[in-house]
This record gives C-alpha cells, sequence and structure tokens, in this order.
C-alpha cells in the first residue's frame, strides 16, 4: 500500500535538548548545590509510560480559574495592583499549537509577598489576592489569563538578590515526558540580567524564550495591558518507517 | 543551507519554594478549586491490589526537602494508562493513575495511595517490569527530575526488564525499587546526590 494520504504516526517524544536545558549544578544559585543528582542521566527512548498522561477537561474548570484579580478577591472587590492579560499559545516543537494543555500558574503580588506560610517577606499581603490561577489551551492552543503584574522580591541566595517581577507556570501536555515548570519574565525588567535563577539559562535566546513583550495590541483600552507569552513543549516524532508492533 | 524550523523546547526554570500554591493551594490554605488536582487517584473501588508508598526526598547532605513537589503516573493494575493516548483497551474508570504530593510541611514525607500497576510494554514488545513513573520539582531544582518507581517484590520481572538490564551501575538499582515494609506499605525515598543518589532518567 502506498503512504499516500495516509497521516504519519505519532512516534516518541524527541530527546530533550540537554545542552539547551540548564544544568542541574549551578552554584551561583546555591540551593542547586546539594540538590543536582552527579551521577550521569540514564537515557532511554520514551515508552508508553512517558507518552500517555492523564486527561483534563475543560469542565474542571471555574469561571475565575483563569481571573487572579477576582478568584480571591471578596465580592466586589478586586486585587490591587497594575492589570494585566497574559495570552500566548502553547506549541510543540512542530510548531504546532497543543490544545487541552493544563497550565497552572502563580505569582507574589504586587508588592513581591506570596501567600505562603513559609514567606516572611515585609511587604504587606493583599486580602484580595491569593496568587494562583489555572486554565486549558484552547484547540489551537491558546490561553489567556488577567492578573496584577507582580512585584520584584529579594530573596536569601547572595546579600542583596531579588527576583524579576516573574509568574511560575506549570505546563501538563499530552504525555508525561512533557512535563514543564517554567518563569515568565517581563520585557524591560532591569533585574532580568542580575538574577542568578535567571542565570543558569545557557544563552540570551534561552532568556528572551522566557521573556513576555507588552503586547499593545491586545491591551484592552482603560483596563489592562496585555504581555504575550509563548511555551513550547517536546514534540513527538513523526514517520511512517515506525519499527514497532501494532497498538504501541 | 536551509532551516530545521523546529522550535526550541521552554527553557526549564525551577518550581522554586511557592510551587505548592500553584499546584496544591489548598494544601497552603487556599480555599481554591473545589480540592487540589493528584490528591486522589481512586475516584471509586478499583481492580487489582491497593498499596501505599510513601518517601521522602533528601538532599546531598541527607536533608529532607520540604518544599518538594512529586507526582507520579501509572497504569491500572491491568497495566492500561487513564490516557487519550491509550490505544489498547479502557483503562479502570476508577482510578486515574496519576497523583500529585506536597510532602508533609514538616516532615517532607510524600504519600500515595495507589494500585500495584500492571506491566507494560517496551516500544521493541518485551514487558518491562511493574513501574511508576515519578518527577520531581522544587526549590534549588532546576529541571524536573524523572524517575522510576519499581518494586523490590517483582524480582523476576525486574531481572527481565529492558531498562534496569541496560543500567551499567547494577548496584544502583537498589535506587530503583520501593521496599515493602512491615506495614504492608512501599518506602521509596529520594537521593537526589550522594552515596545513595537515585538514578534519574532522560527520557
Ligand atoms: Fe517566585
Amino acid at each position: 500500500m502506498s503512504n499516500a494520504n495516509i497521516p504519519p504516526k505519532p512516534g516518541g517524544f524527541i530527546p530533550r535538548d540537554r545542552n539547551w536545558q540548564p544544568d542541574a549544578l549551578t552554584p551561583p544559585y546555591k540551593t542547586s548545590v546539594k540538590r543536582s543528582p552527579q551521577s550521569a542521566l540514564l537515557s532511554f527512548p520514551t515508552t508508553l509510560s512517558e507518552e500517555t498522561s492523564p486527561v483534563f477537561g475543560h469542565n474542571m474548570l471555574g469561571a475565575l480559574d483563569n481571573d487572579l484579580i477576582h478568584n480571591f478577591a471578596r465580592s466586589g472587590e478586586s486585587a490591587i495592583g497594575p492589570r494585566i492579560i497574559v495570552h500566548g499559545r502553547v506549541l510543540d516543537e512542530h510548531g504546532r499549537g497543543v490544545p487541552g494543555a493544563l497550565l497552572e500558574f502563580w505569582q507574589a503580588n504586587a508588592g513581591g509577598r506570596y501567600r505562603h506560610k513559609k514567606e516572611s517577606y515585609l511587604a504587606p499581603l493583599d486580602p484580595n489576592f491569593g496568587g494562583c490561577g489555572r486554565t486549558i489551551t484552547a484547540e489551537d492552543g491558546s490561553y489567556e489569563f488577567a492578573t496584577i503584574q507582580p512585584g520584584p522580591y529579594p530573596w536569601p541566595n547572595g546579600m542583596n538578590d531579588w527576583r524579576p517581577a516573574h509568574i511560575h507556570f506549570s505546563i501538563f501536555g499530552h504525555g508525561f515526558a512533557q512535563r514543564l515548570i517554567t518563569q515568565m519574565y517581563f520585557e524591560g525588567d532591569p533585574h532580568i540580567q542580575r538574577c542568578p535563577i535567571v542565570g543558569i539559562l545557557k544563552t540570551q535566546e534561552a532568556i528572551d524564550a522566557l521573556t513576555a513583550p507588552l503586547d499593545m495590541n491586545r491591551t484592552v483600552p482603560m483596563d489592562s495591558r496585555a504581555f504575550k507569552f509563548d511555551m513550547v513543549i517536546r514534540g513527538r516524532r513523526q514517520t511512517y518507517f515506525e519499527n514497532r508492533k501494532e497498538g504501541m | 543551507m536551509q532551516r530545521l524550523d523546529y522550535l526550541r523546547e521552554s527553557p526549564s526554570q525551577t518550581a522554586g519554594p511557592y510551587v505548592h500554591i500553584g499546584c496544591t493551594p489548598n494544601f497552603t490554605g487556599l480555599d481554591m478549586y473545589g480540592g487540589d488536582l493528584g490528591a486522589t487517584m481512586k475516584t471509586g473501588p478499583v481492580q487489582g491490589t491497593e498499596i501505599t508508598i510513601k518517601g521522602i526526598v533528601f538532599d546531598g547532605t541527607g536533608t529532607a526537602l520540604r518544599d518538594a513537589m512529586i507526582e507520579i503516573w501509572q497504569p491500572d493494575a491491568a497495566g492500561l494508562f487513564a490516557s487519550a493516548n491509550e490505544t489498547r483497551g479502557t483503562a479502570d474508570p476508577n482510578f486515574t493513575g496519576w497523583g500529585r504530593s506536597p510532602g508533609d510541611m514538616d516532615t517532607g514525607e510524600f504519600t500515595f495511595e495507589t494500585v500495584k500497576p500492571g506491566a507494560v510494554p517496551f516500544p521493541d514488545g518485551r514487558m518491562q517490569a511493574p513501574h511508576i513513573t515519578a518527577w520531581i520539582v522544587a526549590r534549588g531544582i532546576n529541571i524536573g527530575l524523572h524517575t522510576r518507581i519499581y518494586f523490590e517484590d517483582e524480582a523476576e520481572a525486574n531481572a527481565a526488564d529492558p531498562i534496569l538490564t541496560r543500567i551499567e551501575h547494577q548496584n544502583r538499582i537498589p535506587t530503583l525499587l520501593a521496599q515493602k515494609q512491615n506495614d504492608g506499605s512501599y518506602r521509596f525515598d529520594i537521593h537526589l546526590q550522594g552515596p545513595s543518589e537515585t538514578i534519574f532518567f532522560d527520557i
């Protein structure tokens, strides 16, 4: 039979580029020193255990899950800080939008303070801001959420280290091999080049990949500015010639 | 020369000390979403043997991590995944296969109430020993660490497992074996570095 018009089958996931991704041991980020494996990772091709993952349906989402301005606020009130929309797409390495990806995000409030028992920064909590949200990407891989711009905050590493303003993202695609946590930074933040955690990234290209530009086209006049943040997760090899038994 | 127009995977950044705000907010005291995702793997009566797995993530000094998050993913007792990518059959409808544990805030101990996984084939058709895929993130971990939980009481299957048999340093294999305890639960401690460093996977 000819291959004409038969779509290629998905193969295993494309191996992770360990020269692009940060190393485990990065001494300027001190906590990594005792938390980094020293033995070589064991490499092997993905199997069903890594090519499958749980399904998260849109029906699990609440109406305010992607609105951090209101999802923790008292009725009629809202979180303090610059109102922003964060939007973009989740793509695979082939550039295709990934639908149905679960995104969870968390952040400090506008003063740089997290709502957490172990957080002791002197900036005050905002009674109307919890700091977490979630959404699931649409058919084209797109997503958006409303929040306030988080503040930079100091952290114990060097004597005077500050995190740039950032939002943490957890990304859940369709294979456990795609599992990824990262952070989004904001265009123009002078702390980006000074931060030891950003500093683990190996190239300016990698830093740029995590820096969201201001997107005036998506900005809502007299309401919220917008920042665009695309994320890329691992893609699967495409092949007509996968040497696998049926059903794998 | 033409360009290969692939995109690069987003660079990883640490989950940081407050990953639980985002992924297990109820654990941190935030009343969100009607409960934390992955807190329950069983949504009704399940098929197979129900098991408990407990463990602690240790750093290179032997100190327990109290800010880690551990996720596990596994098939049901018949070896089927509750996944859209599962084409071999339909998994136990009362078993999600996915668990997420923040670890105890004081001791760092994580707990999963799950079922003993069935065996799943390797891409070449050989059967793999029953195992659970695990993923660990925390402050100080720059990119999430993948490992596997195998079971010490599956000696025969382990001895034929396509991955376990490929490991050069066979004396490190016990780091991948959950140990049966007197109370019937399994113990799976994770050592990020040091003499008993867990084998981590580049998958
Ligand atoms: Fe942070």
